[in-house]
C-alpha cells in the first residue's frame, strides 16, 4: 500500500505548506475535492469484493480522515495568525484621557441638615419646617419678647414695611427658628420631639456673620421633662454629630425669654496643628455653640397649652457654624458666593448619605 | 460691662484669686469675655534713666542712648523718638520683653550697624493710650529699676463681663459683686449709705406732669461747688473700664451708674428757667442732646424741661444747654424713675443708644432713687464742695412688693437637680429675696426680670452650679426608630442627590436680590424696609437671578464650565414656595481629542434636566405637556413649560433671553430651569408590594415609519397621534430623526419614528401588522402628516 503512504505524505506536506488562508482553500480542494486523488480512491470501494473492502475501507477513510484533520488545523492555525495580526493593527493608546462625567455635590449646610434628620431621628425627633417671612407675634410676642423688650432691638431684625402688614401683624424675616416650636405647639398635641432647620436672617455683616445664615430649632414638649433631659440630649447629639466619645460640654447659665432656667452650651475643643478640632476629654478650651433651656411657661401657655402640664426643654444652634465646626471651613461668606472651587472642595459626593449604620459624617 | 478688681473688692470682701472670680462670673451666668491684667501684661517694663544721648553715627534720626536699667552697666540703646534726651526717666523693655502695642519680643539687634540692647518705649507701645509722638516722661525723681506697672499703680486687672439683658441688677458693680457673694467667693459689704440733711429748702420746682413716663422724679440742689477735674482715683478707675472722664459732676454720675447701674443726670441751675417738668415733648419739639445732634420730638416722648425748654430726653440722655460746666457753680442732681416700656419705644424711635437708656429700659431698681441720691450728693459734696438743699420726692416709685408662692420640690421638676430645700433658701436669701417658713418668697425691688416660679428656680440652678445638674437620657420609644421625614423633605432630599448625581453642584445663594435683579423676573412680593444693602433687598421670585449671579462670579474666576444648582424658596405673594434651580453656563464639553471642539449647552440639556430631576421627585414624566414658557425671562423660542394639564406647570427651562443675561452681565448663551416642587403631585402610599412581574411571552418588533409635517409643527405632537394610534400594541413610540433638505418639500420636515409592538398571546401575522401600521398612518394623517414615500 505504498500508493496510500504516497498520497498522505504528499498530501500533508501540501497542506504543511499552505500559507494562507486561499493556499489552505487551495489544498484541500486538492487533496479533499472531486477530482482529487482520495475522491479516485473512495470511487474504487464499489468496485471491489467484500474481502478487500473490508481491508481496504478503512485505510482510505483513515487517510481522508487523516490529511482533513490536517487541513483543518492548519487552517485554524493559519486563521489564528491572521485575527493576531489584525488585531495587532488595531492597537489604541488608552493613556489618551477618557471622557470625564462632571463631578456634582451637596452643599455642607444641605449635608448637615441631612445629617441632624438623621441623629434626631434615631433619638424620635421629626423635621418641622416653618415660614422665612414670619409675623412679629410668631417671631417675637409668643416668644415672650414684648414689643419694648431689649431683646428685640438685639435681635438686629430686618422688618417689611407697615403696608405688607398680615392680620394685622408686623411681617418680618425671623430672626430665628423659634417660631416654628409656637407653629408646632399650636398645631399639634404633646408629646412634641421636633427640630426644625431653615434659614434665618439679621441685619449683620462681617467675617462671623452673614445676613442670612441656617438655625437648627429643638423642641421636646413631654410630661416630667427636665434640664437634665436637656443636657443628655445634647452630649448625645454632639457625640453622634462628632462621631466622637471623648466631647465634653459645659453648661453656662445664660438668658433667653423663651426659656427659664437658660443656659448656654459650650464644646470643648483640643488645638491639633493650630486648628481647633471638636473633641478631646481635656479640652484646650471652650466654644459656644448653641442656647438652650427649658421652654418658658409663659411661652407654653402662649400656645394654647397647660404649663402645669407640660413642660420640655428647647435649643437652637447655627448649622453653618457646626458644618465649620466639623469639616474646617473658616469663613461663613464663602457659603453662601456660589464659588464653584469651594463647592467642589467642601461640597459632598450625592451618595454621601448620611446613615447611622455608615456614620453620619462624610 | 467692665469694672476692675479692687472697684469690685469695694463691695466684696474677698480672699478669692483673680482665677477663681473669672470662673464663678462665668458658672452664675456673667459670662467671662475677656480680662486684661496690666501687672502681667507689663510687668517685665521698668523704669530708667537715659544718661547720654549721642546721634546715630549712619542715621540722622536716631540716637545712640545709655541707659540706667537700675541694675549692672548702662545698656546702649538705639532710639528714633524725637523727645529721647539725656536726663530724661522713662520706661525701658529689656531684650526678651514682648510689647504688646508692636506685637513683637524684643530682642538684640544691631540697628543701622548699631547694636542695640532694648527698647525706651511710648505709650502706645503698653497699650495704655494713643499716644506715640515721643518716648515715656516720668517725673525726674520717678524710682529708676522699680517696675512701673506697680509705681503706676496699672496694677488692677479689669474684667469685661456680658451682661443679659435680663440682668440689670449687674449693670453695677454692686450687682455682680452680690452674684458672686451668693457663689461663695465673699461677702457682700454693707452698703454705706450717707444721710445728708438739707440745709435749705431746694430752690427749684420739681414736678411730674407725665406720671405715666416718669412716675418718681427726686432731686436736689447742691450750691457752691466748684467743678473742675476729678481726683486721679476716680479718673483711673473711669478710663480702666473705658470711660473719658470729663468734669468731676459729670464723672460722678458715670461712676454711680456704673457702681450701682443707677444712671444720674446733673443740670447747671442756672441754666434753668422755672420748674424742672417730667412731662411729654410737644410736636415738634426739639432738644440739642450730649451727643451734638438735635432731636425732634413728639408727645409719645417724655422729657424733662424747664418753663422754655426741653432739657433731657429723659433716662436717654441730657440736652446741650443745661449741662454742667467749668464754671457751674449751683448743680441739680436728678434721680429718677423712668418706665421700662417708655424708654425703649423712644430709643428705638429716636435710634438713640446710651448707657442710662441701657439700664433704664431694663429696669433700674425703684427702691433706690433716695440712696442713689444720697451717694451722688456725698461724691459731690465731697469732691466739689457746696451745700445741699432738701431733697425733693416728686411721685413715687413703681415700689409693688412681688412675691411668690415657691415649691423647692419643683428645682428638682423642673432642673432634674436635686438641692436640699435649706440650700435653696440660703442660695435665694444671700442673692437678696426674702423667703419664710411657707416658702413665700419676696422678690427683691433690683430683680424686676424674676416674674415666675421658673425664674427662681435659674436662681438656685445657676448658683448651686448648672454643671451639677445630671444628664438623664431621654425615654426611649420601642423598637428601632421610626422614620420622621415628610413627603416634602423626602421629595427636597431626591432632587438634591439626583442633580449632584448629574453633575450639578449644589449653591445656597441669598435669600434676597436687588431690585433691579427682581424686576427682570417680574418683581418681587415682598422689599424690606430696613435691607442691610441695596443688593439684598427684594425676596427672590426665582431662584434664577442668585444663580445667575453666582454662574457670573465663577466665570469672571475664569470657570469654563457652570453647573449650579440650588434647592430654596421663591418668595411670593402668598406663600414660600419650594423650588430647584439651575443654570447650565460654559461648556458642556471641553474640547477634546475625540471631538474636537468644545461643545456648550443648549436648551435641551435643560429639558434632561428638568425631566430627570422630576422622575427622581416622583412626577409622572410619561405624562407631561410640553408647552410655551409663561416667564419672559427666557429665549422665547427656546424654552418651555413642562405641565400636567394644561394648568399645573410643574417646571419651566430653556436658554435665558438675551436681555436676561444681558441684565447680568454675563456673556453668552446661560441655559437654566427651575422645578416648582410644591406642585408636584404626591404619589399615593401603595405599600411596599411592586405589582406582580409578568414579563410578556414573546419578543416585541419594531417597525419604523417617517412622515413629513410642516415644519413649524411640534413634533411632540405626531409622537403623541402615533402612540395613541394603538393603546393595546403599541408600547413606545421613539423619534429618532429630524430632517429637512433634499427630498423634503420647502416649508416641511421629516419625522422619523421607531414604534415598538408588543405582541400579545400570538405572534402578529402580516396582516395584523398591516393593520396596526394603517392605523398609525390614519393617525397621522389625521393631524396633518404624511406618509413620507
Amino acid at each position: 500500500m505504498t500508493d496510500l503512504n504516497e498520497i498522505r505524505s504528499k498530501l500533508l506536506s501540501i497542506t504543511e505548506a499552505a500559507d494562507s488562508l486561499d493556499a489552505i482553500e487551495a489544498a484541500r480542494v486538492t487533496a479533499l475535492g472531486k477530482a482529487s486523488e482520495i475522491a479516485a480512491l473512495m470511487k474504487t470501494l464499489g468496485g471491489m469484493s467484500a474481502e478487500e473492502r473490508q481491508v481496504q475501507a478503512p485505510l482510505i477513510q483513515g487517510l481522508r480522515a487523516e490529511v482533513s484533520d490536517a487541513i483543518a488545523a492548519r487552517k485554524a492555525a493559519l486563521e489564528a495568525a491572521a485575527l493576531e495580526a489584525r488585531l495587532a493593527t488595531e492597537t489604541i493608546d488608552l493613556t489618551l484621557p477618557a471622557g470625564a462625567a462632571a463631578q456634582g455635590s451637596v452643599h455642607p449646610v444641605a449635608q448637615v441638615m441631612d445629617e441632624l434628620a438623621e441623629i434626631f431621628a434615631d433619638l424620635g425627633f421629626a423635621v418641622a419646617t416653618g415660614p422665612e417671612i414670619e409675623d412679629d407675634w410668631h417671631n417675637f410676642t409668643a416668644l415672650n419678647i414684648p414689643e419694648t423688650h431689649p431683646a428685640r432691638a438685639m435681635h438686629d431684625t430686618f422688618y417689611f414695611p407697615d403696608e405688607a402688614a398680615r392680620d394685622g401683624k408686623k411681617m418680618l424675616l425671623r430672626t430665628h427658628t423659634s417660631p416654628v416650636q409656637i407653629r408646632t405647639m399650636m398645631s399639634e398635641m404633646p408629646p412634641i420631639r421636633i427640630i426644625a432647620p431653615g434659614r434665618t436672617y439679621r441685619s449683620d455683616s462681617d467675617a462671623t456673620h452673614t445676613p442670612m445664615f441656617h438655625q437648627v430649632e429643638g423642641l421636646v414638649i413631654d410630661k416630667g421633662i427636665t434640664l437634665g433631659h436637656l443636657k443628655w440630649t445634647l452630649e448625645t447629639f454632639v457625640k453622634a454629630f462628632f462621631e466622637r466619645d471623648d466631647i465634653v460640654l459645659r453648661l453656662r447659665p445664660s438668658y433667653f425669654p423663651f426659656t427659664e432656667p437658660s443656659a448656654e452650651v459650650d464644646v470643648g475643643y483640643t488645638l491639633v496643628d493650630g486648628r481647633r478640632v471638636i473633641g478631646g476629654a481635656e479640652p484646650d478650651g471652650w466654644m459656644e455653640i448653641l442656647g438652650s433651656g427649658m421652654v418658658h411657661p409663659k411661652v407654653i401657655a402662649a400656645c394654647g397649652l397647660d404649663p402645669d402640664e407640660w413642660q420640655g426643654f428647647a435649643f437652637g444652634c447655627g448649622i453653618d457654624r457646626l458644618a465649620m465646626l466639623k469639616y474646617g471651613m473658616d469663613d461663613l461668606r464663602a457659603f453662601f458666593d456660589g464659588d464653584l472651587r469651594w463647592l467642589k472642595h467642601y461640597g459632598f459626593a450625592a451618595l454621601d448619605v448620611p446613615t447611622l449604620s455608615a456614620g453620619v459624617g462624610a | 460691662m467692665k469694672f476692675t478688681l479692687s472697684w469690685l473688692k469695694d463691695h466684696l470682701d474677698t480672699e478669692a484669686s483673680l482665677d477663681e472670680i473669672l470662673v464663678a462670673l462665668t458658672q452664675v451666668g456673667l459670662e467671662v469675655e475677656g480680662v486684661d491684667d496690666p501687672a502681667a501684661k507689663l510687668g517685665a517694663f521698668r523704669i530708667a534713666r537715659i544718661l547720654t544721648a549721642e546721634r546715630h553715627p549712619q542715621a540722622d534720626k536716631l540716637q545712640v542712648l545709655s541707659v540706667d536699667t537700675g541694675e549692672g552697666d548702662p545698656l546702649q540703646v538705639v532710639c528714633g523718638a524725637p523727645n529721647a534726651r539725656a536726663g530724661l526717666v522713662g520706661v525701658f523693655g529689656a531684650p526678651g520683653t514682648y510689647v504688646p502695642g508692636l506685637d513683637v519680643t524684643l530682642k538684640i539687634a544691631a540697628i543701622r550697624g548699631v547694636e542695640s540692647r532694648g527698647m525706651m518705649c511710648s505709650m502706645r507701645e503698653l497699650e495704655l493710650s494713643d499716644a506715640h509722638e515721643g518716648i515715656i516722661e516720668l517725673p525726674f525723681d520717678a524710682p529708676v529699676g522699680e517696675a512701673y506697672a506697680q509705681w503706676a499703680g496699672l496694677t488692677d486687672p479689669v474684667i469685661d463681663i456680658a451682661i443679659t439683658p435680663n440682668r440689670q441688677d449687674c449693670m453695677g458693680v454692686r450687682g455682680i459683686a452680690r452674684d458672686l457673694a451668693a457663689a461663695g467667693l465673699g461677702e457682700l459689704k454693707p452698703l454705706d449709705v450717707p444721710a445728708i440733711r438739707g440745709g435749705f429748702p431746694c430752690p427749684i420746682d420739681i414736678r411730674i406732669e407725665d406720671a405715666e413716663g416718669c412716675p418718681a422724679y427726686f432731686g436736689r440742689v447742691v450750691r457752691g461747688v466748684k467743678n473742675g477735674a476729678s481726683p486721679e482715683w476716680l479718673a483711673n478707675r473711669l478710663k480702666a473700664v473705658g470711660q473719658r472722664p470729663i468734669s468731676a459732676l459729670v464723672d460722678i454720675t458715670n461712676y454711680v451708674m456704673l457702681d450701682h447701674g443707677r444712671p444720674l443726670h446733673v443740670y447747671d441751675l442756672a441754666t434753668l428757667k422755672g420748674a424742672l417738668v417730667a412731662r411729654r415733648a410737644r410736636d415738634g419739639e426739639t432738644v440739642l442732646a450730649l451727643n451734638g445732634k438735635t432731636y425732634t420730638l413728639d408727645p409719645a416722648i417724655t422729657v424733662i424741661a424747664d418753663d422754655v425748654d426741653v432739657h433731657d430726653l429723659g433716662g436717654i440722655m441730657g440736652g446741650e444747654h443745661s449741662g454742667v460746666t467749668e464754671t457751674t457753680t449751683d448743680v441739680v442732681i436728678e434721680c429718677a424713675y423712668f418706665t421700662p416700656e417708655h424708654i425703649a419705644r423712644t430709643g428705638q424711635k429716636l435710634g438713640l443708644t446710651s448707657d442710662a437708656r441701657t439700664r433704664f429700659e431694663r429696669g433700674v431698681d425703684p427702691a433706690f432713687l433716695g440712696d442713689g441720691l444720697a451717694i451722688a450728693t456725698r461724691l459731690v459734696q465731697q469732691l466739689c464742695g457746696g451745700e445741699a438743699s432738701d431733697v425733693v420726692e416728686a411721685g413715687e416709685p413703681p415700689l409693688g412688693v412681688r412675691t411668690l408662692r415657691f415649691d423647692p420640690n419643683l428645682t428638682e421638676q423642673l432642673a432634674g437637680l436635686a438641692v436640699p430645700a435649706d440650700r435653696q433658701r440660703a442660695i435665694l436669701s444671700s442673692l437678696g429675696f426674702g423667703v419664710d417658713a411657707g416658702w413665700t418668697v419676696l422678690i427683691p425691688s433690683w430683680r424686676r426680670d424674676i416674674d415666675g416660679l421658673a425664674d427662681l428656680v435659674e436662681e438656685i440652678v445657676r448658683i448651686e452650679g448648672i454643671d451639677k445638674v445630671p444628664s438623664t437620657p431621654l425615654p426611649r420609644a420601642e423598637g428601632v426608630a421610626r422614620p420622621t421625614a415628610t413627603p416634602a423633605q423626602l421629595v427636597e432630599r431626591k432632587v438634591r442627590r439626583t442633580a449632584a448625581a448629574r453633575g450639578l453642584n449644589e449653591a445656597v445663594t441669598w435669600s434676597f436680590v436687588s431690585e433691579a435683579e427682581a424686576q427682570v423676573f417680574g418683581g418681587g412680593a415682598w422689599t424690606l424696609a430696613n435691607p442691610i444693602s441695596e443688593d439684598l433687598k427684594v425676596m427672590r421670585p426665582s431662584l434664577l437671578p442668585g444663580l445667575i449671579a453666582a454662574a457670573k462670579r465663577n466665570a469672571d474666576r475664569g470657570a469654563t464650565a457652570i453647573r449650579l444648582f440650588e434647592v430654596g424658596r421663591r418668595y411670593l405673594a402668598d406663600a414660600e414656595r419650594p423650588t430647584l434651580g439651575f443654570v447650565l453656563a460654559g461648556d458642556k464639553a471641553p474640547r477634546n481629542w475625540q471631538g474636537g471642539r468644545a461643545q456648550g449647552f443648549d436648551a435641551y440639556d435643560a429639558k434632561a434636566e428638568a425631566i430627570a430631576i422630576l422622575a427622581a421627585a416622583g412626577a409622572p414624566v410619561d405624562r407631561l405637556q410640553v408647552m410655551e414658557p409663561v416667564s419672559g425671562v427666557y429665549h422665547p423660542g427656546r424654552s418651555a413649560t413642562l405641565r400636567l394639564g394644561p394648568k399645573t406647570v410643574l417646571a419651566e427651562f430653556g436658554e435665558l433671553h438675551p436681555s436676561t443675561t444681558r441684565a447680568f452681565d454675563i456673556d453668552g448663551t446661560v441655559i437654566a430651569g427651575e422645578i416648582y416642587l410644591d406642585a408636584i403631585p404626591a404619589k399615593r402610599a401603595t405599600g411596599f408590594m411592586r405589582t406582580a412581574y409578568r414579563p410578556p411571552a414573546l419578543q416585541p418588533v419594531t417597525r419604523d415609519f417617517a412622515f413629513l409635517v410642516p415644519a413649524d409643527r411640534a413634533a411632540d405632537e405626531l409622537v403623541r397621534a402615533v402612540k395613541g394610534a394603538d393603546k393595546v400594541a403599541i408600547i413606545d413610540a421613539r423619534l429618532f430623526d429630524v430632517f429637512t433638505g433634499q427630498g423634503v418639500p420647502e416649508g416641511q420636515k421629516s419625522l422619523a419614528i421607531e414604534v415598538t409592538l408588543q405582541p400579545g398571546d400570538k405572534s402578529f401575522t402580516d396582516a395584523d401588522l398591516q393593520a396596526i401600521a394603517a392605523k398609525i398612518v390614519a393617525a397621522a394623517t389625521k393631524i396633518g402628516a404624511s406618509l413620507r414615500g
